[in-house]
């Protein structure tokens, strides 16, 4: 699987990334930075987590205007998948590529802990790897996590199966409507998800069930 | 500010918190009255924050070397190798008084400030650890700090993407007017190229890096340096502001940059900014400096030579590089988008020369400003050995009352709220949730890792500060022990109030030799450190606060231990001698409501021993589970590590002749708790060790059995009332 990893000022997972993609993959994601205009073929392209631009303004608005960013809306329009993490799910919303908005946590804290997830739909190139596995653990670390969108586009979300992910307790769902914790669009191509998948592939750190969502995405281009 | 007008006086030395005779030595160096820009120079230098002029003929007492130790005291870290051709680079500082004017900012600038200390090195920072001290709950003021300090800790940390593993956080009416936020630093650094702040190379240009510069801060250094009032208000102009977003691209571009051969000295703009970074670097070298501060980046106008000198605006770093290197560093840091400045060289005068709007503001000899700062062997009274308890402690209505009430206690609750607001497992290293012994952090691409741990049980140092000294850097030392990690080298904090006044130099003094003894014989030597002095507010001084945050290194994460028991049916060992030791104990405070009697005696023969056997047991696959006994004594350390577990009792006997409570709250020193399926051979190995061991009990699958009683405490009743103190609390419940 070859893969690009968009690099904002601020970005700060996407060391991660790059150790997750490199246990499922033998290519090594390419680095590619905000000011940039063209991305190399691609099978995937990842906007990894972190503060770009500080956050400042509103979480991923900013990085959301970047250079970049017009190439990877052409690729996710040519059907290019795209995986947002966290902050890179913020920025895919306020790119468009994805409804809804993420506002500040309902307890008005950052958050970072482990939390159990429902998988809400296995019938996505991200997903399908879950199988029968319902419940999966994840880390979430992040201040603006609490997943909004209008009535409608939510009922739509539903109606579709582009809910993705769901929190298991609404009690740590950080204040997100219907426990949402991530969605696809409607070609389901494209995923942003606020738990880390990335923090979770050893055993040693936080468990492997976030492995599987790329080893999932792998299998697809062997 | 007309700087030229300024008239020079002895009464405006002491605003700028010289005194009388500091201020005469002052024209007898330059032979002349100063200006007030060198005024503010030589308060900044002498202040002391950046001269340790009380402490500084104490910390040299302290050991600082090891065979394994690359840099000791007296850089921006220390570094120690690790094998494979790494290093970890460690230091940890204070904020103290700018987080008590203003919690958020000061303590995100700390958290900044440490580390940048720590990357100036040419270290990634790996992981961060606090140590806060607050006061009384029930104080009016105590529940804004702690809210404030935590969301500027985690706001930092988060947005900069380094994980903020463990930390310690103690309330007690003695920080009421001055809370303590220590914060550490952990980076690692290949040891070819570590990075110093010696200046080399006349000719070659001084670069200014980083964030611009404004009026924020300014004169930070001098109020680290005195003691609070009811004005302390009034100083909140002086608490600098911290924007972590920068200091992440300062990192990336600084390492970056580090990766090229061009970079001959840096160091980061701290405490008393452009002023110490410029001394530091030329004086270390033996050179002089001349900067133009009209290329100094500013973010606000007219700012005067006085003013340039003395902000300390945070992210900022100031270089030597090689001439030829110049164009390569401008592009790294165009790219990072961070303002890169030359504002002069170095020179061959020996003189820190100043000027501005084409006027001299400054022109000081270097040398005899740093080599005459004050250094004062103040006088200092001990503070005596208390007595044993004057009456015995009595003991509980129940194990259980006392128990509960320990475990809900503010110093021994979760912490769980707190550490939910930093981000410990970014890099993907740490290895389990924060809240053991000590964080162990993976060092990437290698078998082994950190384990790092910080510090300091002041009721100790304040009823007997050299058995509190020794005490603070043992338990750090025991912390590390219980992973499994060998003890490596460790950084202090030195926290405490007026040194003026004897009876707290006693306790600096006190403190520093307990270290000193418990450093030497442990093999544990002191690499770094800061000290904070003046914690004091109206005459009420902090207790004694000696922080220790210590480094060891696991070379197998593979053969490590932690808190979670596995099964039902292991043995419960004590590792170390217990004499039922309940002065200064928590249980006498928390339960009995009484602060008294002496500190447990630190043994260090013993801790060694003990802790030479616990390591060995782990490496050799014998313990499935440990703990280090510590506050609150056994049935505490038992208490949690069944609440770090799943589904996990325990049944405990009193084998010792001691009466109960004494058994199971004292805190004699030097004692693990391990679970193991095979007792026999543990206690084998401790007979042939010569050390101190028994089965006191055995795991089961059925809440805490304790000698006194024919019914468990459920470990879901523990685990609640555990968790649940804090978020209450922070609720104003």
């Amino acid at each position: 699987m070859r893969s690009v990893i968009i690099l904002f000022p601020g970005t700060n997972r996407s060391r991660d990334m790059t150790m997750a993609i490199r246990q499922v993959s033998p290519h090594a994601p390419r680095l590619v930075r905000h000011h940039e205009t063209d991305l190399p073929p691609t099978d995937l392209i990842v906007l990894p987590g972190g503060f770009a631009y500080g956050d400042y303004l509103r979480a991923g608005a900013m990085a959301a205007r970047a250079p970049v960013m017009r190439a990877v809306v052409e690729q996710a329009r040519r059907g290019v998948m795209v995986l947002g993490v966290c902050n890179g799910f913020q920025v895919l919303t306020e790119v468009g590529l994805l409804p809804g908005a993420l506002m500040r946590n309902a307890g008005l804290a950052f958050t970072c802990r482990t939390v159990a997830l429902d998988v809400a739909t296995t019938s996505s190139p991200f997903t399908a790897g879950y199988g029968a596995v319902r419940t999966i653990t994840l880390p979430v670390a992040n201040n603006d996590g609490n997943f909004h969108a209008d009535e409608a586009t939510l009922d739509r979300l539903e109606g579709e199966d582009l809910v993705a992910l769901r929190y298991a307790d609404p009690t740590l769902a950080n204040g997100s409507v219907r426990r949402i914790a991530g969605i696809l669009n409607p070609e389901r191509t494209v995923l942003g998800l606020m738990p880390h998948p990335e923090n979770a592939i050893d055993r040693e750190t936080g468990g492997e069930d976030g492995l599987v969502l790329f080893r999932s995405l792998a299998g697809l281009f062997r | 500010m007309r700087e030229q007008e300024t008239v020079i006086t002895e009464e405006l030395a002491a605003e700028h918190g010289l005194s009388a005779q500091e201020y005469r030595r002052i024209p007898e160096i330059l032979g002349r009255k100063p200006t007030l820009t060198e005024l503010g120079i030589f308060s900044a230098m002498w202040s002391e924050h950046c001269s340790y002029k009380s402490s500084r003929r104490w910390l040299r007492t302290l050991p600082s070397e090891a065979p394994h130790v690359i840099q000791g005291p007296g850089e921006n870290a220390g570094v120690v190798d690790i094998g494979d051709g790494l290093a970890a680079v460690f230091k940890i500082e204070s904020h103290n008084h700018p987080s008590f004017i203003e919690p958020k900012q000061g303590a995100a600038t700390g958290v900044g400030g440490i580390m940048r200390d720590v990357f100036t090195m040419g270290a990634r920072p790996i992981a961060n650890l606090n140590a806060l001290r607050f006061g009384d709950p029930d104080h009016p003021r105590t529940r804004h700090l702690v809210s404030g300090v935590v969301s500027g800790i985690g706001g930092y940390g988060n947005c900069v993407g380094v994980p903020t593993v463990a930390g310690e956080v103690n309330f007690h009416p003695a920080y009421n007017g001055n809370i303590l936020v220590n914060a550490m630093t952990v980076g690692l650094a290949r040891t070819d190229r570590i990075f110093r702040s010696a200046a080399h190379g006349p000719g070659n240009p001084v670069i200014y890096v980083g964030a611009r510069t404004g009026r924020d801060g300014i004169h930070g250094a001098t109020m680290a340096s005195a003691e609070f009032s009811e004005e302390a208000e009034a100083r909140r102009p002086t608490v600098q502001v911290g924007d972590p977003f920068v200091e992440k691209l300062l990192l990336e571009a600084c390492l970056e940059l580090m990766a090229e051969d061009a970079i001959i000295a840096i160091q980061d703009m701290g405490a008393a900014g452009l002023t110490s970074s410029s001394v530091e670097m030329a004086g270390k070298g033996g050179l002089g400096m001349a900067l133009d501060l009209d290329a100094v980046p500013v973010r606000e106008e007219a700012m005067t030579a006085y003013e340039l000198m003395l902000s300390e605006s945070q992210e900022r770093m100031l270089m030597v590089i090689r001439p030829e290197a110049e164009r390569t560093a401008r592009e790294i840091f165009r790219r990072w988008e961070l303002d890169f400045a030359v504002i002069g060289a170095l020179t061959t005068t020996g003189r820190l020369t100043v000027s501005r709007n084409g006027r001299v503001e400054a022109d000081i000899p270097i040398d005899p400003m740093v080599d005459q700062a004050p250094e004062y062997d103040r006088p200092w009274t001990a503070t005596p050995m208390p007595g044993p308890l004057d009456v015995d402690a009595p003991p509980p209505s129940s194990t259980r009352q006392a128990l509960e009430t320990l475990i809900a206690s503010p110093d021994l609750a979760s912490r769980r709220w707190i550490w939910e607001q930093y981000d410990w497992m970014v890099m993907n290293d740490t290895l389990g949730e924060p809240g053991g012994d000590a964080a162990v952090v993976r060092v990437r691409d290698t078998a082994r890792a950190l384990a790092l741990t910080v510090d300091c049980t002041p009721r100790y140092c304040a009823a007997h500060p050299e058995t509190g000294g020794a005490q603070a850097v043992a338990e750090a030392w025991r912390n590390i022990t219980a992973t499994g990690a060998r003890p490596l080298a460790i950084t202090n904090n030195l926290n405490f109030g007026n040194p003026e006044r004897p009876e707290i130099m006693g306790q600096l003094v006190g403190c520093i030799a307990g270290m000193r003894r418990a450093a030497g014989e442990l093999g544990f030597p002191v690499v770094s450190g800061n000290v904070s002095l003046y914690n004091e507010t109206d005459g009420e001084a902090i207790l004694p606060t000696p922080v220790i945050g210590g480094v060891g290194l696991l070379d197998d994460i593979s053969r490590r231990a932690a808190l979670r028991i596995a099964s039902a049916g292991e043995a419960l060992v004590l590792v170390g001698e217990t004499t039922g030791w309940l002065g200064q104990s928590l249980y006498l405070r928390e339960v009995i409501g009484r602060e008294d009697g002496a500190p447990p005696p630190v043994d260090l023969a013993s801790e060694r021993a003990n802790g030479d056997l616990v390591r060995a047991l782990i490496a050799d696959g014998l313990v499935t589970a440990c703990h280090d006994l510590s506050d609150g004594g056994l049935v505490v350390a038992v208490a949690e590590m069944l609440i770090a577990s799943d589904g996990i009792g325990a049944e405990l006997g009193n084998g010792t002749g001691l009466p109960l409570h004494s058994f199971l709250f004292g805190e004699d020193q030097g004692r693990y708790l391990l679970a193991t399926p095979g007792p026999g051979e543990v206690l084998v190995r401790a007979r042939s060790a010569r050390v101190s061991a028994a089965v006191i009990g055995r795991t089961t699958d059925d809440g805490l059995l304790t000698p006194d009683s024919d019914s468990p405490i459920p470990v879901d009743v523990l685990r609640s009332l555990h968790e649940a103190w804090l978020p209450r609390y922070m609720q104003g419940g």
